[in-house]
């Protein structure tokens, strides 16, 4: 298991919003000047960011509807949160 | 067949009108005038076009998009439309009846710019007394109403070396966004190469800090840095490729696929009055002329960076060698490279005097 403090619940960085277009038929994270298009294990993650869920309760839910290893999902949600956060849309 | 992917971004350039005169202003040489500006029923058109089609952020820049009295107006349009809406901004008219007046409209961001982080360099660069407080204030209240800041600096030789104060600086007034973007040489700043271009010691030195910086600010503050490409080994990837990414909207309603793109001969630029930006996307021949790499010649035919960089800038290639076909200069695989170090030489030889930014043609040589 990661040893990634796990008490404060990530959420997106101020100006960012995340939601689904239309017209691409995928969801977009929309920043300051800044745009990404999560693929497919991010957008599930991201849809669980909700600033109230912390690591592992993201974790859990993903572990519950993927039956996963939860040690291995952990692993995946901490390191594409760190990403996230490193280029400034997730506040840790 | 299927259909090119919609465009990003859609770059609103509302007025050329602006309190400030700055000499490296990318607007053209050739500013429109206040009557000539599209009506804001035109605006909102384009706007619904814009999110039909699948633009996801607008950014609302000019000139001063404040000096528009319709700004908050097609704000809260955009953002209606489910837009990110974005302001790019000297700040020196942000109120707070403005301030307020944005938050109601459901903006997203500012982006509000620097010219220093001197205080007097920042008023003189301007050639707006007073503007370096207004602009502090401006910082203050985008913070204060709980956006999210971006502060931008431009960088050349006069102030490179305050690059690691600016960063400082933008620490202070909890900026989450810093862009710290040397010159780039088009338009205004094209004019005045010889005066602001910076030498590569001061290039190094500047990115120096902007990497020292980046390290120790991780997770706190993100720094975009943009470089000047005329100490570049390759060329930029200009606006993401030739039409790839981003529709600009000029004052007076001309679309095209940069800011720039104006200067290139032979274009008919299609209008919004007239047109709709499904069309000027998907089949005007000004934004399908260098989309792709099918229009490039050797060396960017055969190189293996052809969709990495998409073979620069057109308007540079134009600007430079009077050639919009060829490969940007500032590649060094290009057969003209030496242009560029020609013009590293020229600004090294000494000071040449700023022609600041401004509406009348006299001031226009050329």
């Amino acid at each position: 298991m990661s040893d990634a403090p796990t008490t404060a619940p990530p959420r997106l960085s101020p100006g960012h919003k995340f939601r689904f277009d239309q017209v691409r038929g995928a969801w977009v994270l929309l920043g300051p000047e800044r745009l990404f298009m999560p693929d497919d294990h991010a957008v599930e993650v991201l849809k669980l960011v909700d600033g109230v869920r912390d690591v592992d309760a993201i974790t859990a839910d993903l572990a519950a509807r993927y039956a996963a290893p939860a040690a291995d999902i952990r692993t995946d949600v901490v390191a594409m949160l760190a990403d996230l956060s490193a280029r400034g849309a997730i506040r840790l | 067949m299927i259909a090119f992917p919609p465009p990003l971004g859609l770059i609103a350039e509302l007025t050329h009108r602006c309190p400030l005169s700055c000499p490296y202003c990318s607007n053209p040489l050739q500013l429109e005038r206040a009557a000539d500006e599209l009506d804001t029923a035109t605006w909102l058109r384009v706007l619904d076009q814009a999110a039909e089609i699948g633009v996801l952020q607008v950014h609302f820049t000019g000139g001063e998009p404040l000096s528009r009295r319709d700004l908050t107006t097609l704000v809260a349009h955009a953002t209606s439309r489910g837009l990110y809406t974005n302001i790019i901004t000297s700040g020196v008219t942000l109120d707070d009846r403005a301030m307020a007046a944005l938050m109601q409209a459901g903006v997203d961001h500012i982006q509000l710019s620097f010219q220093d982080v001197d205080p007097q360099a920042n008023d003189v660069l301007g050639g707006s007394p007073g503007a370096f407080p207004k602009k502090q204030a401006a910082a203050a209240r985008i913070r204060n109403a709980g956006l999210p800041l971006t502060l931008n600096f431009v960088v050349h030789r006069g102030n490179a070396a305050r690059v690691p104060q600016m960063i400082d600086m933008a620490e202070a007034l909890h900026a989450d966004r810093t862009e710290i973007a040397h010159v780039q040489y088009y338009g205004w700043g094209l004019v005045n190469r010889a005066a602001l271009l910076p030498t590569l010691a001061q290039l190094r030195e500047a990115t120096d800090a902007v990497d020292a910086a980046r390290l120790r600010l991780s997770g706190r503050m993100v720094i975009d840095y943009v470089v000047p490409d005329y100490h570049a080994a390759r060329p930029k990837a200009c606006m993401g490729g030739w039409a790839r990414r981003f529709i600009n909207i000029s004052p007076s309603g001309r679309a095209m696929p940069c800011h720039a793109a104006e200067t290139l001969p032979g274009f008919t630029f299609p209008s919004v009055r007239d047109t709709s930006l499904s069309d000027i996307w998907h089949h005007s021949d000004a934004f399908l002329r260098f989309r792709g790499t099918q229009w490039m010649p050797e060396p960017c035919r055969s190189c293996d960076r052809q969709e990495v960089d998409w073979g620069g800038c057109r308007c540079q290639a134009f600007a430079l060698l009077g050639d919009m076909n060829a490969t940007d200069p500032a590649c060094g695989l290009s057969p003209h490279h030496g242009v560029m170090q020609a013009a590293v030489t020229e600004s090294e030889a000494g000071a040449a005097p700023f022609r600041y930014r401004t509406m009348k043609k006299e001031a226009v040589l050329f």
